[in-house]
């Protein structure tokens, strides 16, 4: 057995764990040890605070390295020996495994409310309204490639639809819910006319300006939108003159939003491999090529704008029919930064990482309240550490390939 | 004229600290193309290790210029430390990935120190020593206060030595092959990872010292000061053409004169509006910014 050059090895890395955990001591010092009370001009030294740093930063930069050395020799294996690709294959190719794991989904998704909570309800339509966001700015993002930091600002023009019309006109749910959906597209348009020619980053700072503008603008324009106060008393869906209780209203709800998020589902993915939807795929991958092939790209543009958008004010209609009340401080960048990490964490342009995100990112922080105050904490860490260690999203997109077999063409997805 | 000119000023104390932030964004945005969204949050750590040290040394019994100079570098010190730290963690190892990754990374470390510094510290807004006293000969003037004089000339001192640096010294001249071509400043030999660095500690340093002088002047500092911040900054550097260091100046003059100019003559409740406005409509009209060069695009 060859002793010596493990024994290095292990010192080499108990060295520079021991430099990581002097350095996060270093840099944790003023801000956790050191506390000023300025009332009674006294200073609190709390160093058991640098002990738990030094501890941790010791242990965590181990597993932090462990970590990062496998991700760098897994990728050197071909993508397509991935566990889950094979399971994604084995799954979508084989019938008996296919469709007894869609029934168990679709029958839990039917008794889900009936087992749980109404509290458990709720928590999981703000999940699906979560889904709907993020399929809706795959679209924009994650299929067009523009990036839309102010994807917000068409959640609220629904939401605030739909609480208008009702509170001056009393117009129903069911009959605000397309027209919020066509109001969301034609904002959509709006702002994406002026900014066709902006690309990258410049785009994604304009969209967030526009977000902002009007949040801002609902916020100040007491006699149109009543200011921060907001909305009140919004009736929820009507349900064909039955009257329900709170809780099945909830389970009503839920059950609408069950379809609604089966129609986007089916939207989407019958969008992504149509015409339209493929030349926003081509748009993303080079827009110069795109052009010369033929491609419109202005209504391109805009049509992924205003498509994307108007997912974004069904949700918002429904927002507004869920809690009866709404107000500016709901479409902070903050909710548009959640929607495009829950497209970028799930996997981009793929619709079941977009599920998987969004479930990920909105019941994460649910069911981290155990940990109450630790749990925004928790939340941006782990999206650090999502993307450290699988920056291409938890499930990657599906991209179409077309491959010569012998004579026969045929088409395989991988 | 009197209120103009206070509002001139107060639009260029404004500006001056979107500025020193700004510097942060679009150095890193000129070298790694990233949009570093957890740059406001570098700042607000840097205004909070300022208010820390302030405090703890004038119970210690000091004041004065001394105070503010001791607290400025330890706060220069530790926004460098966590620049630099950030950098390794969030974005070093996501150089090759997609491009919205290192995006989201930064906007999860974002949310991260906010809630870091919420935790180790308060939720609450703290008040934060005067640190720069008033000139004597100020005394009679009524449109400048002493703090907006010196937030001024800092910005000015800082963005010089800045500009001298990047355009005379060997770092700044490896700093700038690296924003022109990555792969070939590689080839040549000059050392990627360490330029990019440099990039975050002198970003990171500058931001601290925006933090420490407007927190100063305003008097009072919470965890969330460095969202807003970061979102005019960046706002700032779009504005003046993102990766040029005089552009980001001149858009964070413009926008803070926008601001303060639209507070003073039509209302403050659209301040931001005003400010957002500008920069979509600068944008449509000049796509790449005031100082922007526009490229066109090589098949």
């Amino acid at each position: 057995m060859e002793w010596k050059p493990l024994i290095r090895r292990a010192g080499s890395e108990i060295f520079k764990s021991s430099v990581a955990a002097v350095w996060f001591m270093f840099l944790t010092f003023p801000l956790m040890v050191i506390k000023i009370s300025p009332l009674d001009r006294t200073i609190e030294w709390r160093w058991m605070r640098m002990v738990y740093v030094g501890v941790g930063a010791f242990l965590l930069s181990f597993i932090w390295r462990y970590m990062l050395e496998r991700k760098e020799t897994g990728a050197e294996k071909s993508e397509a020996d991935s566990w889950q690709k094979r399971a994604g294959n084995r799954i979508r190719s084989d019938r008996m495994i296919f469709v007894p794991i869609l029934a168990a989904i679709g029958a839990f998704v039917i008794v889900f409310p009936f087992m749980f909570s109404s509290y458990q309800t709720s928590i999981m339509i703000t999940a699906l309204m979560y889904v709907m966001l993020g399929l809706g700015l795959n679209i924009v993002v994650g299929l067009a490639g523009l990036l839309d930091l102010g994807y917000v600002a068409f959640y609220a023009v629904g939401a605030y639809f739909y609480a208008l019309m009702n509170h001056h006109f009393g117009l129903g749910f069911w009959a605000a819910l397309p027209l919020a959906g066509a109001m969301a597209a034609t904002f959509g348009v709006l702002l994406g006319f002026p900014v066709l020619r902006l690309r990258g980053d410049y785009l994604a700072i304009v969209t967030l300006g526009f977000g902002e503008i009007i949040r801002l603008i609902l916020e100040n324009w007491n006699e149109f939108s009543f200011g921060p106060s907001g909305i009140a008393g919004i009736s929820r869906p009507s349900t064909f003159g039955i009257k329900l209780t709170l809780q099945e209203h909830t389970v009503y709800l839920y059950y609408i939003m069950i379809m609604l998020v089966l129609f986007t589902i089916l939207v989407v993915g019958r969008l992504r491999n149509s015409r339209i939807g493929r030349a926003w795929i081509a748009l993303r991958e080079d827009e110069i090529a795109c052009q010369a092939m033929g491609i419109d790209k202005t209504k391109t543009k805009l049509m992924a704008f205003a498509l994307g958008a108007t997912w974004a004010g069904f949700v918002g209609c429904i927002l507004a029919a869920k809690t009866t009340f709404i107000n500016p401080a709901s479409f902070t960048f903050m909710e548009s930064a959640i929607i495009l990490s829950i497209v970028v964490l799930g996997g981009m342009g793929s619709i079941v990482g977009v599920i998987v995100g969004a479930f990920i990112l909105i019941l994460l922080p649910e069911y981290l309240r155990a940990f109450s105050e630790y749990r925004m904490l928790a939340f941006g860490a782990s999206m650090v550490l999502i993307m450290v260690f699988r920056p291409q999203g938890i499930i990657s997109g599906i991209r179409q390939r077309y491959e010569f077999h012998g004579k026969a063409r045929e088409e395989v997805r991988t | 004229m009197e209120y103009f000119l206070e509002l001139f000023f107060g639009g260029l104390t404004r500006g001056s600290i979107y500025a020193l932030i700004a510097l942060g964004y679009t150095m890193v945005y000129g070298i790694i193309e990233l949009i570093n969204f957890a740059h406001g949050e570098i700042y607000m750590i840097g205004a909070f290790t300022a208010l820390i040290v302030a405090s703890a040394l004038s119970l210690a019994g000091m004041s004065g210029w001394s105070l503010l100079i001791l607290a400025g570098v330890v706060a220069m010190i530790y926004s460098a430390a966590y620049g630099f730290t950030l950098e390794k963690i969030a974005y070093k190892p996501l150089r090759t990935a997609p491009r919205l990754s290192p995006l989201i990374s930064a906007i999860g470390m974002s949310i991260f120190l906010q809630n870091y510094v919420l935790l180790a510290q308060t939720s609450d807004f703290m008040s934060f020593p005067a640190l720069i006293e008033e000139f004597p000969f100020m005394e009679n003037v009524t449109i400048i206060r002493s703090s907006e004089l010196v937030i001024f000339i800092t910005t000015a001192v800082a963005t010089t030595l800045l500009t001298l640096f990047i355009k005379f010294t060997r770092m700044g001249k490896a700093m700038r092959a690296v924003a022109q071509d990555k792969t070939m400043a590689m080839l040549l030999g000059v050392n990627v990872n360490r330029v990019i660095s440099v990039t975050f500690i002198i970003g990171s340093a500058l931001a601290a010292v925006g933090g420490v002088l407007i927190s100063s002047h305003i008097g009072q500092i919470n965890f969330y000061i460095g969202f807003i911040a970061g979102i005019k900054a960046f706002t700032a550097a779009v504005l003046g053409g993102i990766g040029s260091i005089p552009g980001a100046v001149l858009g964070g003059m413009v926008l803070g004169w926008t601001e303060s100019f639209a507070t003073g003559y039509v209302s403050s409740d659209y301040e931001d509006v005003f400010a957002f406005g500008l920069l979509v409509f600068i944008l449509i009209f000049r796509p790449a910014g005031i100082l922007g060069r526009t490229t066109s695009e090589k098949v």
